[in-house]
Order: structure tokens, then C-alpha cells, then sequence
């Protein structure tokens, strides 16, 4: 199956970045889940190595490699089991970085995106409100042009990176109400007037999410990306593949969950027998392979065609809404297989459960996705591409 | 989605058989169904439109159209709404047929396939026995070779066109004793002296006709039999693959189909001041469902692109086969919710799809079997699924595998060329000579086995073999030591042949 998606070349890639991981990241995914953060030197391993780039230009510093390769890195990064490291990295090089590319001027692109692919200057990208996610177009953060200068106020909250990261992404008003006043900001941290507190949460740990104060915060005109009032179209743009992305954790975390269970089942014994002969959990193994195989080559065919151009905003909905469901329910069921172990910090599944929750909520949660995709199918409503 | 699998012929293909079925057989379905028969003649213009037979060759009077024409097939027959008409040639094409072609003479491929290729053959796979469904090695009915014919005695059940067909492809215990090495396919003629049978009432297929058959002292002349005596039981495990694979498009167009009228329904129907797709929860159930449709279409494309380029992966199909038919069961069960009571008549299409799915999880190897299968591969061998990850610790998989047999002196062999040629060079002297060549093609590299003449030979190159077969260095130690059955290697995919499947059973002899 795979050889219809990936080359030898794919393959190569995966078991470098692999053996990296392995060396690099996995010893220290416990303490940094303990310490609640990333650590910024490993951002800048995972730039020195190019790990950051694989789909940007080359021009800065990226490779300019096709999604396959994102799709492989994805994939061994979630086999690290640690939702809060993969989301540290991820909030920087796959959302905040994605805007500056996609949208940013080239003075905008010189100045993050260089630095960003080396892991030196960590963004994030801030939406969510304290009072309201879902509804993205209802955002009540603003932004009055004064002169030559920006002035913001308001809030944001549940931002991954949003204590850590050097610059901010911030989705403000600048216009009317509703989604045709919302602009795209660059704000530098050390801006005056930006504060933020770091929430505590179910999972994740390994991530600092934080709420984020903008009280009187200048930003000059130059720190617009992209046009005014367009924001919310790019940001809709970029979910396609931020929804794909997600898809492709839901089906890897599951796949993840099944193997490490495999693996305890064949050692675990009751009743005189290795737990691995039980019809009951045979046969739960079996469909929720099955599921997690079928759901994982339809990512990957959406993958291709994302990669050739398509624009896919129903079908990456409907990645996403399968891809962490299917997740939770297999992340859960797997649990299950390691009885008291499973529900200890010293086996793998108690992190697995709990990091794979935010799957359903995060990034449009599963009601909002069945909105979209029950408006394309059943009101024939069309999304256009932006550009 | 389409463009990656679908040329604009296929899709020409596709428009001008949707066209034929709207005309010639949707206006009548309602009445074949009452009827409990399908009258022959739509087979007969089926055929003389040239829609059967596509993947057969053109000697036949088949189109030699790649498999894709297949899936836009089985898609269209899926649109239909009705399992029993769907069923009808899925079993003549797909089911039984290939059995003929692939494995039969020159002579049974001359009498048989021009008639189901030109619609004037109805054909039948006789598997299920009273006594035996699941268990298909378990089968009782006998077949005993005296002079140039075979005197079959038995019963078959549930066997689906076997009331108004022309010929059954039998499973028959050629050698009783000798369990699933015993199976042989005979192909039947329904006129032949000694056969009764029984036509069955059931809860859906209300338009096809499924029989109980017996076989009272049934003689079947010898040259019927399909291929080699007691080798019914691989060619069949080659088949059920197929069979299994091609109900999956139809399964996914129908569902695509079911959800089409409901959300057309739901427009139209009134409810509380308001069409019904206003309502929130109706309208999030039809985009879940319409999601998990999408995902196993994806799916779905990849098994039968896979099996378009002859890669016969048994993981793949069990698992679409047992996804399609249980997403059924729950887009029938939710799609039938949404028409309410009118949901229940027999004037919306919804309580027929409801019943004619049911049999979905039952046929060509029930959910539980697939589970089974699947279980095997997942579970008790760890080497295939570690090597197709390409994750694998070679040390950990050979000590997995270590654990299931038995304690020769062959304990763990390490997979690489040289050792393995040597070990073969060994082994082969000593088993009794195959009477054909064989080959091995391991990772790129050949290894040669040249059995005609006093002592099989064995050498490291590629040669124009009757048989080869494809396995890991991986696999291959594991068979050699007796830690990998090539029977079960073989259902699992893992070992794939190609040519003459007659060398390939002596494999067993051959490892052990
Ligand atoms: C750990 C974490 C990290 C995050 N990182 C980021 C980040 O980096 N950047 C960022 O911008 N955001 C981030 N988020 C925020 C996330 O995107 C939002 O939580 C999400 O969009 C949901 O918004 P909300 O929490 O306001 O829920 P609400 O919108 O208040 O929704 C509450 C409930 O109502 C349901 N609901 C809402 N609308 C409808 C409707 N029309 N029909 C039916 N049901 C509906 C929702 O599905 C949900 O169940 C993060 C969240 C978490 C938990
Ligand atoms: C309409 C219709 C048409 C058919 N057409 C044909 C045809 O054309 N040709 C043909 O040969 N057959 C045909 N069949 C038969 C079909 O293939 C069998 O019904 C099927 O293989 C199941 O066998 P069985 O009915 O004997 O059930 P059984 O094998 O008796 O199974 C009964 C139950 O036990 C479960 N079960 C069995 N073994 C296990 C296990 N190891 N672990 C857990 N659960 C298990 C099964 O899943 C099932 O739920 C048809 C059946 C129907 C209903």
C-alpha cells in the first residue's frame, strides 16, 4: 500500500528522521512533559537538521519538498507519544510559519520565515478568543489604524505557544463585523502591552497553551500579512491542511495505540495464556485495524491530491472528523487492553488517551466540521480558494 | 479522486451502462423482486451490449478491459438498489467465472465462458453446505473418481442462481480423508441427472433466486474437474479475494446512492415549519455518514488499484470487505430514519436497501471470519506486520516467530542470500524431485530450483520458471525452519506465486 504514496526516497527520509528522534527527542519527551515546555534547543536541532522546512522554499532555507514528506514527518513525530511536543513544534512551523509564507511580504518572509526554519524565532498563531473559538468570523479583538501604526486590544486564549513563541500570529478586527473585517497582525512579543498567563490542562503537557492580553499594543502598518479584511479567508485557506494534518495525528496516534498494545498483549498473560488469544480482543484488534488502515489511505489520498493542487475543504473536513474520532475511540479501546497498567504514567497509554482528546476540539472541533460539510453537501454551499 | 483511478473511458463506459440499466432494468426491478426471479433476458441484452465479461479475454468474447471497467460495473449495479439483481452477475463475473479461466482447460473455458460472457450462462459457486458455511474446509460432499467420471453425493445450501442457472463451480472432497488438501472445484451442469433442488424464501435478494441442492449419485464427467485434483482449496483462496473485493464499489455507490435520496427527501419533507434538513442533528448525521462513505471509497480505489496491478493482499481486501458491508448495515439503519414512516413502505427505496444489506456481513466469509483472518495476520505474525511497516527489528521478528513451532534443529536462520541459497541447496536434495522448475525471487535477488530431473537442483539465478514465487529473505528462513506453514503463508499474502499453483504445493514437501 504505501509504495502508492511514498518512493524509496520517502522511505530514506523516514528512517533518518527516525533514528534522530530516536536519539534526540525520546529520551527527553518525560521531562519536558514534567517541565509543562518545549525546550528552544531542540527547535533548533529540528532547524539545523532542515526538519522545519520540508515544504517551504529554498530560497529561505526551506527544501521545497513535496506533502509526502510533511505526511512522514507527521507521522514519526506523533510515534513519540507526546501531543505536546508534536503541537510545540507544530504551532510554529505548521501554523504561524504556514501564514507568513503563504501570506507574508518578502520583507515579512526575510525576517520570520528565515529564522523561523532555523528554530530561532518561535511564532504562534492566535484565533480563539476567550469568548469564542468556534465562531471564528464573531473575533471582537481589534485593531484601529492610528498613522502609520496599528493599535490592538483585546484577548486571546488556548494558544499553543502562546507564553513561549518570540512573535505572534493574531487574527484582529480590523473592519466591519463578521468574517469580512478580520485582518491578519504579525505582533512581536516584546511589543508593549502584550501579556500572557499559561494555562493548565488535561494533556498536552509538553506544550505551554496561553492566554494572551493586547492593552494598547502598536504595531506599525508593516506588521499586516497579507491584505486587510482578508484574514479570515486565509485562515480558512490554511485550515485544509492543518485539518489534514490533524487527520494524519488522529490515524497515527491509532496506529501507534494498536501497536503498543499488540505488543503488550503478546507478553501479557492470564489464565495461563498470552492475552493475544482472546477472540474478544482479537476481533477488536482486527476492526479497529481495519479502520485505522482504511482511514490512513484516505488521508493519504487526500494528501496527493492537496499536493497536486485541489482544493479540498469538504473532503480534509471529513479527514479530520474521522481521522480524531477514530483516535479516540481506538486510543480508549487500546487502553483497555493493559487493564491497571494502561491507567499508569509508566506505561504509554495514559498519555496517548489523554493527548488524543484534543483532537476533536482543537482546530474545528467535530460539530463545527459537520456544519461545513452538511452546508457543501446538503445546501450545495461552494468554498472558494482565496487566491 | 475519480481522475487518479478513471480514464474518460471509463467514464464513457460508465454513462452509456447507467443509461442501459435505467432503461432496461430499474423500471422493472420492483416487479422482478415480486416475481422472487430475474428474467434471463436482461442478462442476454447485458451480454449483447457488450457489458459482461470485460476483464476476459477477447478469445472468449470477453473485452480484455482492465479492472477499473469492473469497478464501474459493480458501482452501477450498486446504484440500482436492489442487492438481488446486483448479485446476479457479480456471482456469474466474479464469482464463479474466474475459476474457469483462470484454472480451468482449454476445453471448459471454450464450453462455458462464451455463454456467461454472452449473457446465455447463468453460473454458480457452490461452497456453503448445510453443515458447513464458515468452516469451508469442513465441507462433506463427495466426489469418488470411478472411470471417466465422478459420482458426486452431497448437499450445498444458500447457493445463489443455482434455482434457474445452467452450471455450478462445485466444491467436492475429492479425497475425504485428506482435509482441505482433498478439495477440488467440478464444474456442474444443473440438467445433469440426479440433482434436486429447492428454492429458498429470504428476508432480502427478493430478485435472485438462492437454492439448496442435492446431489444423489450426480455423474460429472472427469474432464469437469477445474485444474488439479486437491487443489480446489488454493484456487479458491486466490478467488475469494476477488469475490470479496468486488462487493465493496457496489457497497460504496449504494451507500452514495442512499444518501443522495435522503438529503433529496429531506428538502422536501416538512416538518415543525420547516424542511427536515434544518435540523441540526439530521444534518450532522448525514455529513458523518457521508464522511466515512468518502473514506471508504479512498480505500476502496487503493484495494482495487492494488489488485488492478496484481497485488492479491489478503490484509487489504478482508478489511474492505468487512468495513463496506458493516457501513451498510448503518447507513441503511440511518438513511431509513430520516423517510420516517415512509421509510418503512415499500414505495421508498430505503426498506428494501435495509433488508438486502443484511446479507452483507454474512456472505463470502462473515464479519467474524474477516475478524478472524485479520487477527491472524495482525496478531500471530509479527513478522509481516513489522516488515510492512518497514519498522521492523529483524532479531525481534524471527523471536517472535520462534516461539509458535516446534523445536528442529533449525533454530533461527539468519535471512541472508548466501545462507539461504545454501540451505535450500540442502534441503532441496533431499525432498523428492518437483518434476517442474521453480523460482524464488527474494528482494531483488533469484533463487532457482530445477526439479526435472533425478535430484532437485538449486541455483542463484533467474530462469523462465512454471512457477515463481515472490517472498521476503524474512519469510523465507521462517518457512525453511518450519516457523511459517506455506499454506498459511500463502492465505496471508506473504508469499505470492505466479504460474503453475501445481509446484506451488509442493512447497510443503519441500520445507519439511
Ligand atoms: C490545547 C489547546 C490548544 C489550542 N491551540 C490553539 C492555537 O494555537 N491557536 C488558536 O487559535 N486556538 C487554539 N486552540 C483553540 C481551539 O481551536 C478552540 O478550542 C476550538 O476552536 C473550539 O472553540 P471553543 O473552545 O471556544 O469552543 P466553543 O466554540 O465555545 O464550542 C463549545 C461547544 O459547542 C459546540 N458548537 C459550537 N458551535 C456549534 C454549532 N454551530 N453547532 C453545534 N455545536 C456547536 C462545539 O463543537 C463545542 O462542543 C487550542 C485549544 C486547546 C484546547
Ligand atoms: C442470500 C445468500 C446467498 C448466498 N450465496 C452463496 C453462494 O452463491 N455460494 C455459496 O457457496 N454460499 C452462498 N451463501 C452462503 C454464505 O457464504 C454462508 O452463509 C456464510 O459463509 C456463513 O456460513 P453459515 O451460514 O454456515 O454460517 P456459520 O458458519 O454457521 O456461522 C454462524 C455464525 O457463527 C459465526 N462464526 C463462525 N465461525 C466463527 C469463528 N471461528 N469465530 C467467531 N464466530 C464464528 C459466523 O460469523 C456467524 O455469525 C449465501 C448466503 C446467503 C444468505
Amino acid at each position: 500500500m504505501e509504495s502508492y504514496f511514498f518512493t524509496e526516497d520517502h522511505q530514506l527520509f523516514r528512517q533518518s528522521f527516525r533514528d534522530f528522534l530516536e536519539k534526540e527527542v525520546r529520551p527527553h519527551i518525560d521531562e519536558w512533559e514534567a517541565n509543562r515546555e518545549t525546550p528552544r534547543h531542540i527547535y533548533k536541532r529540528f532547524g539545523e537538521m532542515g526538519f522545519l522546512g520540508l515544504p517551504y522554499p529554498e530560497v529561505y532555507g526551506g527544501s521545497d519538498l513535496d506533502v509526502f514528506y510533511s505526511v512522514i514527518y507527521t507521522e514519526e513525530m506523533t510515534r513519540m507519544n507526546s501531543g505536546g511536543f508534536c503541537t510545540s513544534i507544530g504551532a510554529h512551523s505548521g501554523l504561524a510559519l504556514a501564514h507568513i509564507n503563504g501570506e507574508g511580504n518578502e520583507a515579512q518572509k526575510q525576517k520570520y520565515l528565515t529564522a523561523g526554519l532555523k528554530g530561532e524565532l518561535i511564532g504562534c498563531l492566535a484565533i480563539t478568543e476567550p469568548g469564542g473559538g468556534s465562531d471564528v468570523a464573531s473575533l471582537r479583538t481589534t485593531a484601529k489604524k492610528e498613522g502609520d501604526h496599528y493599535i490592538i486590544n483585546g484577548s486571546k486564549t488556548f494558544i499553543s505557544n502562546g507564553v513561549l513563541s518570540d512573535y505572534i500570529v493574531a487574527a484582529v478586527r480590523t473592519g466591519e463585523p463578521g468574517a469580512k473585517g478580520i485582518s491578519m497582525m504579525i505582533i512581536d512579543r516584546d511589543t508593549p502591552g502584550v501579556s500572557a498567563t499559561k494555562l493548565e490542562k488535561l494533556g498536552w503537557h509538553a506544550s505551554d497553551t496561553g492566554e494572551i492580553a493586547f492593552d494598547d499594543v502598536r504595531v506599525p502598518v508593516e506588521s499586516l500579512l497579507g491584505e486587510e479584511n482578508r484574514g479570515f479567508f486565509y485562515i480558512m485557506q490554511h485550515f485544509a491542511s492543518e485539518r489534514l494534518a490533524m487527520a494524519l495525528i488522529g490515524v497515527s496516534q491509532a496506529e501507534l495505540a494498536i501497536d503498543l498494545a499488540l505488543e503488550y498483549m503478546a507478553e501479557r498473560e492470564a489464565f495461563g495464556r498470552s492475552i493475544n488469544k482472546f477472540q474478544a480482543l482479537r476481533h477488536r484488534i482486527a476492526q479497529m485495524s481495519s479502520e485505522v488502515m482504511s482511514t490512513r489511505v484516505l488521508v493519504y489520498s487526500l494528501y496527493r491530491r492537496f499536493g497536486d493542487g485541489d482544493y479540498i475543504i469538504k473532503e480534509a473536513a471529513m479527514a479530520k472528523l474521522l481521522g480524531t474520532q477514530l483516535s479516540d475511540r481506538v486510543c480508549y479501546e487500546c487502553m483497555r487492553m493493559f487493564g491497571g497498567y494502561g491507567y499508569m504514567e509508566s506505561y504509554p497509554m495514559a498519555r496517548l488517551l489523554r493527548d488524543s482528546q484534543l483532537g476533536t476540539i482543537g482546530g474545528g472541533t467535530s460539530e463545527v466540521l459537520c456544519e461545513i460539510i452538511s452546508k457543501m453537501i446538503i445546501d450545495s454551499k461552494n468554498y472558494k480558494a482565496a487566491v | 479522486m475519480n481522475t487518479y483511478y478513471f480514464t474518460e473511458d471509463h467514464e464513457l463506459f460508465r454513462q452509456s451502462f447507467r443509461a442501459f440499466l435505467e432503461k432496461e432494468a430499474v423500471p422493472f426491478i420492483d416487479q422482478w423482486e415480486e416475481d422472487r426471479r430475474t428474467p434471463r433476458e436482461i442478462w442476454k441484452k447485458m451480454g449483447d451490449m457488450g457489458f459482461l465479461g470485460l476483464s476476459y479475454p477477447e478469445e472468449y468474447g470477453g473485452s480484455g478491459l482492465d479492472f477499473f471497467y469492473d469497478v464501474v460495473f459493480n458501482e452501477e449495479l450498486g446504484r440500482c438498489n436492489s442487492g438481488g439483481f446486483a448479485i446476479t452477475q457479480q456471482v456469474v463475473q466474479y464469482m464463479s467465472g474466474p475459476y474457469i479461466l483462470k484454472f480451468g482447460s482449454e476445453k471448459l473455458k471454450q464450453k462455458y465462458l462464451p455463454g456467461i460472457i454472452s449473457g446465455d450462462l447463468i453460473s454458480s459457486i457452490g461452497i456453503t453446505e448445510p453443515g458447513a458455511g464458515s468452516d469451508a474446509q469442513n465441507i462433506q460432499t463427495k466426489a469418488i473418481r470411478e472411470g471417466d467420471h465422478y459420482i458426486v453425493n452431497g448437499a450445498k445450501t444458500f447457493i445463489t442462481n443455482a434455482v434457474y442457472g445452467d452450471f455450478i463451480v462445485t466444491v467436492v472432497k475429492t479425497d475425504p480423508a485428506a482435509g482441505a488438501a482433498g478439495v477440488s472445484l467440478l464444474v456442474i451442469d444443473q440438467d445433469a441427472e440426479g440433482i434436486s433442488r429447492r428454492k429458498l424464501k429470504k428476508l432480502g435478494w427478493h430478485c435472485s433466486d438462492t437454492a439448496e441442492l442435492h446431489f444423489d449419485n450426480v455423474k460429472v464427467p472427469v474432464e469437469n474437474l477445474i485444474g488439479e485434483e486437491g487443489r480446489g482449496f488454493y484456487y479458491l483462496m486466490n478467488g475469494l479475494q476477488l469475490e470479496r473485493l468486488c462487493a465493496v464499489p457496489a457497497a460504496v455507490s449504494g451507500m452514495e446512492k442512499a444518501i443522495e435520496v435522503s438529503i433529496q427527501y429531506m428538502t422536501e419533507r416538512q416538518a415543525f415549519g420547516r424542511p427536515i434538513s434544518k435540523f441540526q442533528v439530521l444534518r450532522h448525521r448525514i455529513a458523518q455518514l457521508a464522511a466515512e462513505v468518502e473514506s471508504l471509497k479512498a480505500f476502496s480505489y487503493l484495494c482495487c488499484k492494488m489488485f488492478d496491478d496484481g497485488q492479491y493482499d489478503v490484509k487489504l481486501c478482508s478489511m474492505a470487505k468487512l468495513l463496506a458491508t458493516e457501513l451498510c448495515e448503518k447507513v441503511a439503519t440511518q438513511c431509513l430514519q430520516f423517510f420516517g414512516g415512509y421509510g418503512f413502505m415499500e414505495s421508498y427505496p430505503m426498506a428494501r436497501m435495509y433488508r438486502d444489506v443484511r446479507v452483507g456481513t454474512i456472505g463470502g466469509g462473515s464479519s467474524e471470519i474477516m475478524r478472524e483472518i485479520l487477527a491472524k495476520i495482525i496478531i500471530d505474525d509479527v513478522g509481516y506486520q513489522s516488515a510492512g511497516k518497514g519498522n521492523g527489528q529483524p532479531s525481534k521478528i524471527l523471536k517472535a516467530a520462534s516461539g509458535a513451532e516446534k523445536g528442529s534443529a533449525t533454530a533461527t536462520i539468519e535471512p541472508s542470500f548466501d545462507n539461504l541459497l545454501a540451505i535450500m541447496q540442502k534441503q532441496a536434495a533431499k525432498a523428492s524431485p518437483l518434476g517442474k522448475t521453480l523460482q524464488f525471487n527474494l528482494e531483488g535477488q533469484s533463487i532457482a530450483l530445477d526439479g526435472r530431473g533425478e535430484v532437485n537442483k538449486v541455483v542463484a539465478e533467474s530462469i523462465d520458471a512454471d512457477c515463481t514465487v515472490d517472498v521476503s529473505m524474512q519469510d523465507l528462513s521462517a518457512l525453511i525452519s518450519g516457523k511459517l506453514n506455506p499454506m498459511s503463508a500463502f492465505m496471508s499474502g506473504k508469499i505470492k506465486v505466479d504460474g503453475d499453483m501445481g509446484v506451488a504445493m509442493k512447497l510443503q514437501e519441500l520445507f519439511s
